[in-house]
């Protein structure tokens, strides 16, 4: 019960975006998607959402061909945290997140609907925003108004734990925006989900000790291919991300942490 | 409990506003769960309240002043509930005049509220309308080609389709007119809904500059039915209008039940996918719809502007936004405000009567406007 790309290839005009590229998302686990602006992170992740169709390979989710299922029950099992989204008409915060609700609406009721969102709207730290309207926020703010939504969507019915399928969060560029403590919140959100709930995360990010601090897993892409694709430590190497990123790149020892920090430095690695 | 503004600053509106949440705080049927079902509800029955007086009320005006009284004797007559009905004169005014006419009213006021609710959610832009994308102004080329050159395109045929003739070329109108933009708007087996709204505003363009070209063909004789399409009227066509009522009535139906996809469809194209609604079917089936039942409002009553646009704002500055709520109001708001039109129409230049269309373009007008600057004075702040 996985969300796997194999072999997919994604063109525009003859260009290709993605090429051959397979990755697996295994229940429980963080993986990252890293790589520098153009690498094809978004569009990996809208194929795997079932947003764009793959023009060569196959996208599965628990097992299935996405292509072949109906967006409602995608839906029930996978979440999507956009980059950005905006709303033309004035929206309650708190009624933005209910949207979350939509796939369970048949199945649901009124009153774990109205738990959930609670707990979400606590869990993102937007309570005292709950109550405004949407369009008048911050970047920041509608970010984390749509983790809230996610949330809710991914909890799915709460005693459905016999539910054979496993649930998937996609997070496009979720700290984009955020202020340093959000961004860290956020990411223990990611991290907890995956460890109590069994949900496979993959979250693009662009913060190397983020990926390192959160991360189980790591794909690196450049130019829609995929670089290097494995266990954290592993992959965050010097070498490699200067390469990738064709930018200097070093690991200096954190006098209080076990882990290495990468930094970046225009200085010459060595002199 | 805590009184929730949506937005900050003064202003008569929101001083109304402030009033109406005030009092439904009053009565602790604001907040959520059962609370807003309440709210809905009495949304709802209060906007049914208006269009019953609106009803009651434009039954009376008109060339023959009848009371207040009157007109509900004779109401509850018609449904059984008296005992003996009002002179004849009055019965007779009511009954062949008034009623069909109210009736009309209502249904296309509601039609054309849905579909300007629909419009705007479907293109996320507050100021679309069935008349923006050019499904009205196509209905009403379509007719007044039927009008003008009915007799050389159908020949012989033309007198035994007899009354039907205009309306139905109305109707295809509208279709083809959706059709093209369809298609025009498909990419990639997408549509995207800003060229679409675009590509309407140019076969909007097309259909009036049509419309202009029958006008000038026509004769002095045909020039006086013309009129009726461009300026709209509710006086009707009798029983050729009975399947565009129809037509109107089931798909306002089916219309009304698409509140939460509409709702999923304002966070974007995407997003709604990811909340599991087939986005592209839910625009098929929104879009022919809605020039399903625009061609067929068309088809009775002519271009009737402002409705469309008017009644989902007023609504949404109560109720907010949630289209659960906003699709049934807009429809009621439709209604009272087509029924309240044609009260006006019939009375202001007694004996003759101004087409409805004019004096829903005299009061939309400055309404669009003002709605205009509000959007300019938001984007500022």
């Amino acid at each position: 019960m996985t969300l796997c790309a194999q072999n997919v290839r994604f063109e525009v005009r003859g260009r290709a975006l993605l090429d051959d590229v397979s990755i697996t998302l295994h229940p429980g686990e963080v993986l990252a998607v890293l790589g520098p602006n153009g690498a094809g992170k978004s569009t990996l992740l809208k194929v795997l959402a079932g947003e764009l169709a793959p023009a060569g390979g196959r996208v599965t989710q628990n097992g299935v061909d996405i292509g072949h299922v109906p967006a409602l029950v995608l839906a029930q099992n996978r979440a999507v945290m956009p980059q950005a989204a905006a709303m033309a008409f004035p929206f309650i915060v708190r009624d933005v997140v209910m949207l979350g609700r939509a796939p369970f609406r048949k199945i649901s009721s009124r009153h774990i609907d109205r738990d959930l969102v609670e707990k979400a709207i606590l869990l993102a730290d937007i309570g005292h925003l709950a109550d405004h309207a949407y369009p008048a926020l911050s970047g920041g703010e509608k970010q984390r108004v749509h983790l809230a939504r996610a949330l809710v969507q991914l909890w799915g019915m709460p005693n459905n734990t016999t539910s054979q399928s496993a649930r998937f969060l996609l997070l496009d560029e979720p700290t984009a925006g955020l202020d340093i403590g959000h961004q860290q919140g956020l990411l223990a959100i990611a991290r907890r989900e995956a460890e109590d709930h069994k949900t496979g995360v993959l979250m693009i990010l662009h913060d190397f000790n983020q990926v390192s601090g959160y991360a189980d897993r790591v794909v690196v892409l450049r130019q829609g291919k995929v670089v290097a694709q494995g266990p954290t430590d592993q992959v965050m190497r010097p070498d490699l991300l200067s390469d990738v990123f064709e930018s200097p790149i070093r690991a200096i020892a954190d006098p209080d942490g076990a882990r290495d920090i990468l930094v970046s430095s225009n200085a010459p690695v060595s002199r | 409990m805590t009184l929730r503004i949506r937005q900050p600053g003064g202003g008569p509106l929101n001083w109304a506003r402030e009033q109406v949440y005030r009092v439904l705080c009053a009565l602790h049927i604001r907040g959520h769960g059962q609370g807003a079902v309440n709210r809905k509800a009495l949304s709802l029955l209060a906007l049914l309240t208006i269009l019953l007086l609106a009803v009651v009320i434009s039954l009376g005006v008109g060339g023959a002043e009848i009371g207040a009284v009157k007109v509900l004797w004779h109401l509850a007559y018609k449904i059984g509930l008296a005992a003996g009905g009002v002179d004849d004169f009055s019965a007779r005014v009511l009954d062949s005049l008034r009623l069909p006419r109210i009736l009309r009213a209502i249904v296309i006021g509601a039609t054309l509220g849905v579909a300007g609710t629909v419009m705007q959610s479907l293109f996320r832009n507050p100021i679309a309308d069935p008349g923006i994308i050019g499904v009205s102004a196509s209905a009403a080329c379509g007719a007044v080609a039927m009008i003008v050159c009915g007799h050389i395109i159908l020949g012989s045929h033309y007198v035994a389709f007899g009354p039907y003739g205009v309306p139905v070329a109305a109707f295809l109108g509208a279709g083809l007119a959706t059709f093209v933009i369809r298609v025009l708007s498909r990419q990639d087996g997408h549509t995207d809904a800003a060229i679409m709204l675009l590509i309407g505003v140019a076969i909007n363009a097309i259909a009036i500059a049509g419309v202009g070209i029958f006008t000038y063909l026509a004769d002095d004789a045909q020039l006086r039915s013309l009129t009726f399409w461009q300026m709209g009227a509710l006086s009707g066509n009798g029983p050729a209008d009975v399947p565009a009522l129809v037509v109107m009535a089931a798909g306002v139906a089916y219309l009304l039940t698409l509140g939460t996809p509409l709702n999923l469809f304002l966070l974007g194209e995407a997003e709604a996918r990811h909340l599991g609604l087939e986005v592209e079917a839910l625009k098929r089936r929104a879009t022919i719809m809605t020039a399903l039942v625009v061609g067929a409002a068309v088809a009775v009553s002519g271009i009737i502007g402002f409705v469309g646009l008017l009644a989902p704002h007023l609504v949404r500055l109560v109720c907010g936004p949630d289209n659960k709520i906003v699709l049934p109001a807009s429809a009621l708001c439709g209604a009272i405000l087509l029924v309240g039109a044609d009260a006006v129409a019939r009375v202001i230049v007694l004996p003759a009567e101004l087409p409805i269309g004019l004096v829903t373009g005299i009061l939309g007008g400055p309404f669009f406007l003002g709605l205009l600057m509000r959007e300019k004075k938001r984007r500022r702040i």
